[in-house]
């Protein structure tokens, strides 16, 4: 058999010459027609370098140093840019990881995606746009006569996602290149991205390099599997005899990180009776007022919440669904519109001003982007010390010994004190962030996807130092994630939000199986698992959704009604949804009771946990 | 081109007249508290306080402010902008010979800069960190750090003193063909085009630059799309509305600030109208010069304004 990709010995530097480092050490791979090959690792592995090496290019500041890369009988690396640019877009073609940032906002859709058929001389203007709409119909999108004459920014991401992928599919390429095309989406959007993009890979017999962090998703989708580090393979074998046996201690823990809910000890129960923080009613949202002081977009709406002392409280939803909008609103950052905030015992304002200062003590916030929220300029000991000083007064031997002890807390080095932010890896950086909201020795830490921006190993960790901060000093955690795994493993209580409402809260053990609210159990049907085949067995947006009449013109209906799988004509969008108990205690915002939802959900409940079989 | 883009014009257009009424009561205002009157300028220093009285209430300069105010809005609005004390003639008169000049000066400037600003910062951009690059910003941060009096003076002593070329004082009353024309305008266009061009090349090569490190121009790239494409059919679209504004604070240069070149070349100008006119206490005449510069500069802005919102189609059509 031919291969039709060869890379052999591959390197690429980066930096200034004359002080080049090598961030490609020599990596050989091999795939042959048809097949899907995934590259996987961290961030900084060197997966995207490879990737885009393929198509002979380098970013600025990189520079292709030595070896093959074949690609059909073109070695991209001995070709000059004219060359080059006659194979990209035509022989070799690139899906990038954010498509909302990957297209010309400035230009329709259907324009980019025969601009560089069009450049290649691939076919008409007219044969090339049949030719993408054809495409837009095979990816399932919406309206694909249409879609291509509207602008980026009217297309939601998991569709700009699939016209990507037919802007790489339209020239019928030897080989395509997909660059975590499914990172930036929710996990219920994934889902649908990654069944579009198999059919269309498996019909067209097309060969693909997958670059992915995420092992799970990479499951499903590549034949082989090769597992970066360093800029080097650690690791190349099918994918099956992969995820059975790895054979590099490496791969070993990132098939463990990749389920945190199954490695981190369940929390432990060291929260008390006595409420903390409590919600009631609560309505928020942002722009412009109206008479009755209601803002013009509302995010949030009549929300009740309790943290009790010492409990961790897991909040979760997709993007757009006000889990950082309700975060903000406790941190004081957003005056709330209606409903209001207690906290131990006392009445919370709602605006920073109408605060004590030993209420803003006891409230910290830990943001998702230790990047964005540590100052660059300032060193580790001197944004430990605002805090210290501020709140206690504490300088001198006194200060330098409490910052030691916040290093230790935190499990850095007391060493570091004297780095700056952009001399730490990222996991360092979100513990110095995490220290310096301890610093203030808070009851509440409000963490809003505090591991979300890093690498499954290093977020696995950060959740363990999570859990036994709590334990030690008996904080309480309002933890916001788009990871129901994530959640499950540190939290005792779930808030499930969908655009604004809480449809589901309960216990932890009460989200371990069915019955769920009905978008509960999209998102946990929607979570990749470690095996090969979920994807064409999970459950999850299988099949046809019940059709419905005319909505009622209430604003209280459900607002999961357009893409819930259970919905019931003239019940549904006629009458609003309301609270009931299940048997587990959990709560949800459903007209279904436990019995309908028992019967669909039970059949198709996978093993959640411990799934690596 | 919608409902909403028209909504959002007019908003613009309504700001600008806003701001245009602010300007002439800031302008009244400012004329009005200067030292000496219309009627104490005319009569002159030996003139006996009774008669300045009497001219005072002749010219209606007894009432209150906010009715002179008043009047003389109405006034300008209806065109007619008041008597100047200096020349004994029509403001509107006087500007009408030197507002054509102006622009000519102006259009012929901007025709020459405008294009070259644009190819100097694209081509900067397109070859950001090489040779041509750095090339073109040594080059244009110098155009910018000699002073234009300077630019203009040395000018005329090359071409016009010691290569006899061109003449070194421009008429623009006395052209008949293209070549007198060239002769005329060579020398005041190029000192100008010095000041302008490299502010304008600088803010493009930004934009540009901005635009190329975004990752749907590498996307373009990975399209197989060739570089000049990239830049004129990816880039530039998105950067119009930066680039625009730059074009259009340099173009209101043109309009009212070139003193130094109109009398270096003792061109006739409207600019130096305004001077003479401050320094003779020409009120009106001042008044309607401030007022003519700030519309100008408005309007350029608001175009600025429009490119931008017309280029971008998330502000188009919502």
């Amino acid at each position: 058999m031919t291969q039709l990709i060869r890379v052999e010995d591959l390197r690429v530097v980066a930096g200034d010459p004359g002080s080049e480092v090598e961030i490609v050490k020599g990596v050989s791979f091999a795939l042959e027609k048809g097949e899907v090959l995934a590259l996987i690792g961290e961030s900084g592995s060197g997966k995207t370098t490879i990737a885009l090496a393929l198509l002979g290019y380098a970013r600025r500041g990189c520079r292709l140093s030595g070896g093959v890369v074949q690609v059909g009988e073109h070695d991209m690396l001995a070709l000059d840019e004219t060359q080059l640019q006659g194979l990209r877009g035509n022989r070799v073609s690139y899906v990038a990881q954010s498509a909302a940032a990957a297209f010309n906002p400035a230009k329709k859709l259907l324009d980019q995606v025969v601009e560089g058929p069009l450049i290649h001389g691939l076919g008409t203007r007219a044969e090339l746009e049949a030719k993408a709409i054809g495409l837009f119909r095979d990816l399932a999108l919406p309206n694909p006569e249409r879609i291509g004459r509207r602008y980026p920014h009217q297309v939601s991401g998991g569709q700009l996602q699939r016209v990507m992928a037919a802007m790489a599919l339209i020239s019928d390429p030897l080989l395509v290149v997909l660059d975590e095309p499914t990172t930036a989406l929710d996990v219920t959007t994934q889902i649908d991205v990654l069944r579009a993009f198999k059919r269309v890979v498996r019909e067209r017999g097309a060969t693909a390099v997958y670059v992915s962090h995420d092992l799970a998703v990479v499951a499903q989708m590549a034949d082989q599997i090769v597992v970066l580090n360093g800029g080097q393979i650690l690791e190349r074998s099918a994918t099956a005899p992969l995820l059975k046996a790895p054979a590099h201690e490496y791969t070993r823990s990132l098939l463990a990180a990749a389920r945190p809910d199954t490695r981190i000890r369940p929390p432990c129960g060291v929260a008390e009776e006595a409420p903390l923080l409590t919600i009631t009613g609560l309505t928020a949202g942002y722009g412009n007022k109206n008479l009755h002081g209601m803002p013009a977009i509302r995010v949030l709406e009549d929300i009740d919440l309790t943290v009790r002392r010492g409990q961790a409280i897991g909040v979760i939803g997709e993007s757009g669904s006000g889990k950082s909008t309700l975060a903000r609103v406790v941190a004081g950052l957003l005056t709330p519109a209606l409903g209001g905030l207690t906290f131990d015992g006392q009445p919370l304002g709602g605006s920073l001003s109408e605060r004590t200062p030993e209420q803003f003590r006891r409230i910290q916030m830990v943001f998702q982007n230790a990047d964005t929220a540590l100052n660059p300029m300032h060193s580790v000991a001197t944004i430990l010390s605002r805090p210290l000083k501020m709140y206690f007064g504490l300088k001198g031997a006194a200060l330098q010994v409490r910052i030691g002890e916040l290093l230790d807390l935190v499990r850095l080095p007391r060493d570091m004190a004297d780095r700056r932010p952009n001399e730490l890896s990222g996991g360092q950086k979100q513990r110095v962030n995490l220290a310096r909201a301890l610093a203030a020795k808070p009851d509440l830490i409000l963490c809003d996807e505090v591991t979300s921006a890093l690498d499954t190993v290093v977020g696995a960790a950060i959740l363990e130092l999570l859990r036994d901060l709590r334990q030690q000093l008996g904080v309480s955690y309002l933890f916001i994630s788009h990871d129901i795994s994530t959640v499950r493993a540190l939290c005792d209580d779930i808030v499930v939000m969908y655009s604004g409402h809480k449809v589901h809260a309960g216990r932890r053990e009460s989200f371990a199986e069915a019955p769920y609210h009905p978008y509960t159990d999209l998102l946990i049907h929607s979570v990749p698992e470690l095996r090969q085949g979920w994807l064409e067995t999970c459950g999850a947006t299988h099949g046809e959704l019940p059709p419905i009449g005319e909505r009622a013109n209430l604003p209280e209906l459900c607002t999961f009604l357009n893409r819930c799988p259970m919905r019931i004509d003239g019940l549904c969008n006629r009458t609003a949804p309301n609270r009931r108990t299940l048997d587990n205690g959990s709560e949800i915002l459903c007209h279904r009771d436990a019995a309908d939802l028992l019967a669909t959900q039970r059949g198709v409940t996978p093993t959640s946990f411990g799934a690596y079989a | 081109m919608n409902s909403h883009t028209l909504w959002l014009i007019c908003r613009r257009l309504g700001a600008g007249v806003v701001t245009l009424l602010i300007v002439s009561m800031v302008v009244f205002a400012i004329t009005a508290v200067l030292p000496g009157d219309a009627a104490q300028q005319s009569l002159g220093q030996f003139a006996t306080p009774e008669q300045v009285a009497a001219l005072r209430l002749k010219l209606g300069l007894d009432q209150p402010g906010v009715l002179r105010y008043l009047h003389w809005l109405m006034n300008l609005l209806t065109g007619d902008m008041g008597q100047s004390v200096s020349n004994a003639m029509p403001v509107g008169e006087l500007m009408a010979g030197r507002v054509p000049n102006t622009l000519m000066l102006a259009a012929a400037t901007a025709l020459v800069s405008v294009p070259l600003a644009l190819i100097l910062g694209i081509g900067s951009a397109m070859g950001r960190g090489g040779r041509i690059d750095s090339c073109l910003s040594f080059i244009t941060l110098a155009m910018v750090a000699v002073p234009e009096f300077l630019v203009a003076t040395l000018a005329v002593l090359i071409f016009a003193v010691n290569l006899g070329w061109l003449s070194a004082l421009s008429y623009a009353t006395d052209i008949t063909s293209p070549l007198q024309f060239l002769r005329t305008y060579a020398l005041p266009v190029m000192t100008l085009c010095c000041v302008i061009v490299a502010q304008m090349a600088r803010m493009t090569r930004a934009a540009v630059i901005d635009q190329l490190d975004s990752p749907y121009v590498e996307m373009a790239r990975l399209k197989g799309v060739s570089p000049i494409r990239i830049v004129l059919r990816h880039a530039l679209p998105n950067a119009i509305g930066p680039i625009a504004n730059a074009i259009a604070l340099s173009l209101s240069y043109l309009l009212g600030g070139v003193v130094i070149v109109e009398t270096i070349f003792n061109y006739p100008g409207i600019a130096s109208l305004m001077v003479d006119a401050v320094t003779n206490r020409d009120m009106a005449l001042v008044q309607a010069c401030t007022m003519l510069f700030c519309a100008a500069y408005l309007a350029l802005v608001l175009l600025a304004d429009l490119c931008a919102i017309l280029s971008n189609p998330r502000l188009r059509n919502q």
